[in-house]
């Protein structure tokens, strides 16, 4: 099983992601955002940071990049991509998801622990859970305040496209529990396959006991073990 | 020819707007009673060159929706002006 994790200028999660993939037992290689080629990986991966500095909006210069043309084959066919924070941005700057991420509701950068429930497990990413799960995962973001058309929202949650929301501890998606104020609450989605996932908190920040939980591993094992056969995951991987 | 086009881009009406709420508050604070609202856009500036106004519209046209703004959540308008030779 091996991952690409795609670098573009000013990803800062690059290496934490490799790491997060490497202790979770798989391989994981560095993917320059000037490679033309995405051959060879079981999984992509586009990381958070600061692509381009976020200048106009963020990841609206890094969908441009020479490796995005390959990426949007590969999400063509089939095959499973996750962007995570500003990763999560660029695939919506380049189509593969629907929507566009605001400025967060109170202007605020916000770093923080916070809950996700588990809405979707027909993604590679979320095979390995149960409908109603409760992650808890880091969130370091300004604009994370997820927005679609009235039209688009409502077909998102139709086709149960909506792979997380912000919950509180009982599982509920309740105001209080939205931290930036995302539209239902959503944390993440994926396209109509469901091979495409984006999510704006951190999973390969939450891969080591050492560092505050491990519930971010359970994404990355997910997707492993849907590589493998489709075949669900357990809790203990 | 030589343009220069300057751009405006504007968030939707429906989108709200942090940063602009946020300065709209401090002016009221400071004793600007009468602001009821701010926006926040951008306004860009793009010089380049094209055989003449009707192309140069169509590459601005283009550059507008595929990047300058994100039209899920933003509108743009620009005006153009030819460029004397100076």
């Amino acid at each position: 099983m091996k991952f690409g994790v795609i670098v573009f200028p000013g990803s800062n999660c690059d290496r934490d992601c490799r790491n997060a993939i490497e202790a979770a037992g798989f391989d994981a290689e560095f993917i320059w955002h000037r490679d033309t080629s995405v051959a060879g990986y079981d999984c992509l991966v586009l990381p958070g940071g600061y692509s381009y500095g976020d200048y106009l909006r963020p990841g609206a210069i890094a969908r441009f990049s020479p490796v995005m043309d390959s990426v949007v084959e590969y999400a063509r066919d089939g095959r499973p991509v996750i962007g995570i924070c500003n990763g999560f941005q660029i695939l919506l700057e380049a189509g593969l998801l629907p929507g566009a991420m605001q400025r967060n509701v109170g202007t605020r950068f916000i770093c923080d622990r916070v809950r996700v429930r588990i809405e979707s497990t027909r993604t590679p990413f979320t095979s390995g859970c149960r409908e109603g799960d409760v992650l808890t995962l880091p969130i370091a973001h300004a604009d994370g305040n997820y927005y679609a058309d009235p039209q688009t929202l409502a077909e998102l949650e139709e086709r149960g496209q909506v792979v997380f929301r912000y919950c509180n501890e009982l599982g509920d998606a309740t105001p209080e529990a939205n931290p930036n104020g995302s539209l239902n609450n959503i944390a993440g989605v994926s396209n109509e396959a469901g091979n495409v996932v984006g999510m704006m908190p951190h999973p390969e920040r939450a891969c080591e006991a050492i560092l505050g939980g491990t519930d971010g591993r359970r994404i990355f094992e997910s997707v492993a073990e849907w590589v493998r056969g489709g075949v669900r995951v357990g809790q203990d991987g | 020819m030589k343009y220069v086009a300057y751009v405006d881009v504007q968030l939707k009406q429906s989108i709200l707007d942090p940063q602009g709420e946020a300065v709209r508050s401090a002016l009221v604070q400071m004793g600007y009673g009468g602001v009821q609202k701010v926006r926040i856009g951008k306004r860009i500036r793009v010089d380049l060159e094209a055989a003449n106004e009707a192309e140069c519209r169509r590459i601005m046209d283009e550059i507008c929706s595929q990047i300058l703004a994100n039209p899920t959540m933003e509108t743009y308008e620009y005006e153009i002006k030819e460029e004397s030779g100076k």
